[in-house]
């Protein structure tokens, strides 16, 4: 699916990437240009931020501005590039445990400042990087190589979260369906105010070896069949399924604009 | 400026006694030290601040919230000091001075994004103005105990610069100073001062626009289409950068990188790049050293001494001066990359050099090192939280000397 002009996006002198096979994040990867394409977007008003994990390595991929940074920290210095520049369009992909574990706090503030950023989080349930820790995103009765007798640890609810802190818009979808979220990420970029995309993506290696899911394949059809799109007719046959769609989209001030405002009000009657 | 019209402490009119009021010039203020450390930033150009509140710094803040919207600069009060450092890294890349500002318990915090910016050579500034440590130790009393951890705070071998000053004025031209040498070496550099100086109320003479000269962003000259290699330092080892939103893309990160910026782990290019992140700050020490002497020539008693302690031990270099002895003083104001050979020459003849501080010797070990381990190297402190005085020195004076306590 991917043309000759959307190649236009892809570093490809860094190339083999470093994700397994059966990763999902290419699959992600290919969205996003694909999305920046469509958007007819130039590479120099692009700004990808990322953290740490497999998730992060996305950025050194992509031949826009990129800040590969430390655990956690993407949105906070996401923050810091779009603040100082806000006409960069600044997209933040960010792996469950980087957005949610080490980087919660940043997640909720930026989400609460509604600062107009693309926040992707690539929830694979599973810190794969360092080779298959539970995450905050696995969930109960998970198995991880620190969840050797399976977790206890309950998960968030991504969407949930983020409506409640303040995210004006907030999407999830899978890697399985690849033209909704190619969809879901025009929408987000478009957006004025803090937009958050949770992909749920798959780890065959880890997440999928330890919990008996299957190859790359099967964890995809789990996906398809497990999920449910808001909305559909289904939705109500199958409460209990996963939730698909756009959950929130609203205007409400954005903080750079309001900026603005402050950078007013402080110069008002002043030379 | 310098035009005469009446100014005020706050916005009022500076009145005395007798309640007329006093006429001083436009460029001279009455602040206290964190002020005069936002005046200096201002000056030197800064453009996005971003911080969390933290005494005794918090003054710092609450100038530039007021300050920087007025002059179309951005300020961020963020959720932590992480983000704090991490905000102002990803808005020195946009092409803006920035600078952040806290204390102990914030700084610690700062440590790795600290490092970040030395491995991936953003300039940044950092204010650290001390408290008692550890932990939430001393919120509102003085102490110089984060000397050492400005140097080795964050992990990893790295070369940082620590820049403190003593009065007012000195916080201003150091502050700008921080600021150029960010410029000049891409390097985060961090601005040491400490309580006593950060909330003391003092004169400042603002200099007029160009008396003290600055450091501009060093840009690529590099044109659109053709390869822009950030990551390769020019023959006098400095690597003139390109903003995000340029016409220039690359990746910025903080594991060990090629010319591109992009990650690799080839043992040359590991060794090349640490190489690079320490001499280009070693090499330069003579450069980087800022320091005043008092009374060195003929001194035998050298008192060694930084920021608000510096002002006690130059009191007693004054009046063992005018009782006819030979006391003389050497105030750092590099405190890292630490000026060993300057330190050493300006001692060298002393019978005794004694080191004044407010820590258990942070600087002391360095002046040791200095002269070699000599035996007459002492150090006066105090580690109480209370600000060391003229009275505690010569206590540890005689004490030297044998004279009793």
């Amino acid at each position: 699916m991917t043309t000759q002009t959307t190649r236009k996006y892809l570093r490809e002198r860094f190339m083999p990437h470093i994700w397994c096979a059966g990763c999902g994040h290419g699959t992600v990867l290919n969205a996003l240009i694909r999305a920046f394409e469509a958007l007819g977007m130039s590479r120099n008003e692009i700004v990808m931020v990322s953290g740490i994990g497999c998730s992060s390595r996305i950025t050194g991929y992509v031949d826009v501005h990129t800040l590969h940074t430390l655990h956690g920290r993407a949105l906070a210095f996401a923050t810091g590039v779009k603040l100082s520049k806000p006409e960069l369009n600044v997209i933040v992909p960010m792996g469950d445990g980087d957005a949610l574990a080490i980087g919660g706090n940043h997640f909720i503030h930026a989400a609460r400042r509604n600062i107009a950023l693309t926040a992707l989080v690539m929830n694979n349930r599973i810190y794969g990087m360092t080779g298959g820790q539970y995450s905050p995103l696995s969930g109960y009765g998970i198995s991880a190589t620190t969840a050797p007798y399976t977790s206890i640890d309950p998960d968030f609810d991504v969407v949930a979260l983020s409506m409640a802190a303040g995210a004006t818009f907030v999407a999830r979808t899978t890697t399985y369906h690849v033209n909704e979220m190619f969809d879901f990420f025009q929408k987000a970029i478009l957006h004025e105010g803090f937009a958050v995309v949770e992909v749920l993506t798959q780890c065959p290696t880890y997440f999928g070896r330890k919990n008996k899911m299957g190859n790359a394949a099967d964890m995809l059809t789990y996906y398809k069949e497990n999920t449910v799109a808001l909305g559909a007719r289904s939705e109500k046959e199958h409460p209990h399924m996963i939730k698909r769609g756009i959950f929130i989209q609203e205007e409400k001030p954005e903080y750079c604009s309001q900026y603005d405002k402050v950078m007013e009000r402080a110069q008002k009657g002043r030379p | 400026m310098g035009s005469i019209e009446l100014i005020g402490v706050t916005d009022g009119i500076l009145s005395n006694d007798a309640g007329k009021a006093m006429i001083m010039p436009t460029n001279v203020r009455f602040i206290q030290g964190n002020e005069a450390c936002v005046e200096g930033a201002l000056y030197a150009g800064l453009k996005f601040f971003a911080g969390y509140p933290i005494t005794p710094s918090t003054e710092i803040a609450e100038h530039l919230a007021v300050q920087l919207p007025r002059r179309g600069g951005k300020f961020i009060q963020m959720e932590d000091e992480i983000a704090s450092m991490c905000a102002i890294i990803g808005a020195s890349l946009t092409g803006r001075k920035v600078l952040t500002a806290t204390s102990g318990p914030g700084f610690s915090l700062m440590q790795e994004a600290l490092g970040y910016a030395v491995m991936a050579e953003i300039p940044c500034v950092i204010v650290n103005v001390q408290r008692g440590g550890p932990s939430t130790g001393l919120p509102t009393h003085i102490s110089q105990g984060d000397v050492n951890q400005a140097r080795w705070g964050t992990h990893g071998d790295h070369a940082i610069i620590a820049l403190t000053a003593s009065n007012h004025q000195d916080v201003f031209a150091m502050t700008v100073e921080a600021f150029n040498m960010a410029e000049t070496y891409r390097t985060p550099v961090v601005l040491l001062f400490d309580e006593v100086v950060g909330h003391m109320r003092e004169r400042l003479v603002l200099p007029e626009p160009g008396q003290h000269p600055l450091v501009e962003r060093l840009k690529t000259s590099v044109r659109e289409g053709v390869d822009y290699h950030p990551y390769l330092p020019r023959e006098d080892g400095r690597l003139p950068m390109s903003d995000f939103g340029g016409v220039h893309r690359y990746n910025v990160t903080g594991l060990y990188h090629d010319m591109w910026g992009f990650p690799s782990d080839n043992p040359k290019v590991v060794h090349g790049l640490i190489r690079h992140l320490v001499d280009k700050i070693e090499d330069h020490v003579g450069s980087i050293a800022r320091y005043k002497t008092y009374f060195l020539e003929d001194a035998s008693t050298v008192l060694v001494s930084y920021g608000a302690t510096a002002r006690s031990a130059l009191h007693v270099v004054e009046s063992q001066r005018r009782k006819g002895q030979k006391f003389g003083l050497f105030e750092l104001q590099t405190l890292w990359p630490f000026p060993y050979e300057i330190v050493g020459e300006a001692c060298g003849h002393a019978k005794q050099v004694v080191v004044v501080e407010m820590n258990m010797g942070h600087v002391y070990r360095e002046v040791q090192k200095a002269l070699g381990y000599a035996d007459h190297v002492f150090l006066a402190n105090r580690i109480d939280g209370v600000f060391i005085t003229p009275t505690d020195i010569r206590q540890t004076l005689r004490l030297i000397t044998g004279k009793g306590v």
